[in-house]
């Protein structure tokens, strides 16, 4: 077992290479899930959007680059194993690594105080990075920089139980007040039950699941999205989500919170296990 | 970098030859262009636009710049500067980019005098790969908020509203809500066939 100084080291530097990766390269199942929409896309305008895209990752891989100057917000995942005590160290060793990508990346310093917008310029600040913490069997660190113009487009619904038949049309009307504001094709994350934050941590979490599968009913949640033609960056077109992706947890009996986390076609995630 | 051939080839500043465009078409854009967001666009309506402004072209980004370069610059959300434009519009800008559209607002300034470009949301490295850092003004409002003047080579664009009122965001949002209408009707409840 390390000491503390190498262990929040190790960890900072996890927290860095999770980063550097999760903006410059897809995963392999959102890159898949791209190039079929792209090569099924029939309108003209579209097929244009989805050429820029493939054109766009080959240009940020081929450059090292971000694919995307809007290299989010922090939000990181930990799994932490038994034998690891759970303490402060391990956000600020997540912050170190943050604020090292800030620089050397580099990122786009995003986070602001809410109220005087004042800017730390290293991407921290109070909750920020926001970090998850589970228990797991090897310490990893998964980073899901999250950009500002898809996750303004999330909703919440604290719907009633005999409103069951709402969840689909809630979801649904939400990307269709999105328009073309998220970056579509998009990803949605959905979380149905928990309490009024859980719904929503389950909504972003979803995210992180693998978008080229889909279980019944997120297909059929997603081929109605796409009957609204809004297309890739609402153009039009037969592409306006890439997946749907919808967790649960049990709730109270008289709640149904439903919570939908709008991601953009970059679905830009990455895990790095820890050296210990 | 040779341009594609069926898109209608534009350079900065631009004049009358953007009239004629229509929603929908594909155009490359070269020459200068500037930066501005939320922040700049409220600093110029207080200092002036600190750009010569006849023909000059608003890009809609909050670049990452190092050392002098434009590392990634896609565009951001047009929609902020719904009610902030047409102070720009007035002093002789012509074109605006962005992505996912703009407000009736500006749809009534930019007709008979500007258009406005859809650039693909998060093509920041595709972007970057064409574009010169040239000049910075505001360094103070920071590297997103701050306008820098880029030099662009053939950067691929779609007519998103054009000088006549066509506007391919609101006709595909107007259909969208149409589809919604029917959908509501017809939609399966997540009874049964939902989730355990």
């Amino acid at each position: 077992m390390q000491n503390a100084t190498s262990l929040r080291s190790a960890l900072a530097d996890a927290a860095f290479q999770a980063y550097l990766e999760a903006v410059i390269r897809l995963p392999p199942d959102v890159m898949r899930v791209i190039e079929r929409a792209a090569a099924a896309e029939t309108n003209p305008v579209a097929r244009g959007e989805f050429a820029n895209i493939l054109v766009n990752l080959k240009e940020a891989e081929r450059l090292g680059v971000p694919l995307c100057q809007d290299t989010g917000v922090p939000v990181v995942y930990l799994t932490v194993p038994p034998d690891l005590p759970f303490t402060q160290e391990l956000y600020d060793a997540v912050a170190d690594g943050i604020r090292r990508a800030t620089e050397e990346v580099p990122l786009r310093p995003n986070v602001v105080h809410p109220l005087t917008r004042k800017n730390t310029g290293d991407n921290t600040g109070l909750g920020m990075p926001a970090v998850h913490v589970k228990p797991g069997d090897r310490l990893t660190v998964t980073v899901l920089p999250k950009g500002a113009g898809a996750e303004n487009m999330s909703r919440i619904a604290m719907l009633l139980p005999s409103q069951k038949n709402q969840i689909e049309s809630f979801i649904v009307e939400t990307v269709l007040l999105a328009g073309g504001k998220p970056c579509p094709p998009v990803i949605v994350g959905v979380g149905i039950g928990g309490t009024f934050d859980s719904a929503a941590a389950l909504a972003k979490e979803a995210l992180l699941l693998p978008v080229d599968t889909m279980d019944e009913d997120e297909e059929r949640v997603c081929s109605a999205i796409n009957k609204l033609g809004i297309g890739p960056m609402g153009l039009g077109g037969n592409t306006t989500a890439l997946a749907v992706k919808i967790q649960i947890a049990w709730c109270h009996t008289a709640s149904l919170p439903v919570a939908v986390n709008v991601q953009c076609w970059a679905n830009r995630h990455a895990t790095v296990e820890v050296k210990r | 970098m040779t341009g594609t051939v069926s898109c209608v080839q534009l350079r900065t500043p631009l004049s009358d030859e953007i009239l004629p465009l229509k929603a929908g078409d594909c155009v490359e854009l070269s020459g200068m262009v500037y930066t501005a967001r939320d922040e700049a666009h409220i600093r110029m309506m207080e200092d002036g636009i600190p750009f010569p402004s006849r023909g000059a072209v608003i890009y809609h980004c909050g670049p990452v710049i190092k050392h002098g370069m434009v590392v990634a610059a896609g565009p951001t959300t047009s929609a902020r500067m719904n009610e902030i434009s047409g102070f720009l519009l007035d002093a002789g800008v012509r074109g605006l980019i962005g992505k996912g559209g703009m407000g009736k607002t500006v749809r009534d300034q930019i007709r008979g005098r500007g258009v406005y470009f859809a650039f693909t949301g998060g093509c920041a490295a595709l972007a970057s790969a064409r574009m010169k850092l040239r000049d910075m003004y505001f360094k103070d409002l920071g590297m997103a908020e701050a306008i820098w003047a880029i030099e662009l080579d053939h950067l691929p664009l779609v007519v998103g509203i054009d000088a006549h009122g066509n506007d391919i965001f609101s006709t595909v949002i107007d259909r969208a809500g149409s589809e919604l209408r029917k959908y509501k009707e017809t939609a399966c409840s997540f009874g049964p066939c939902g989730k355990e």
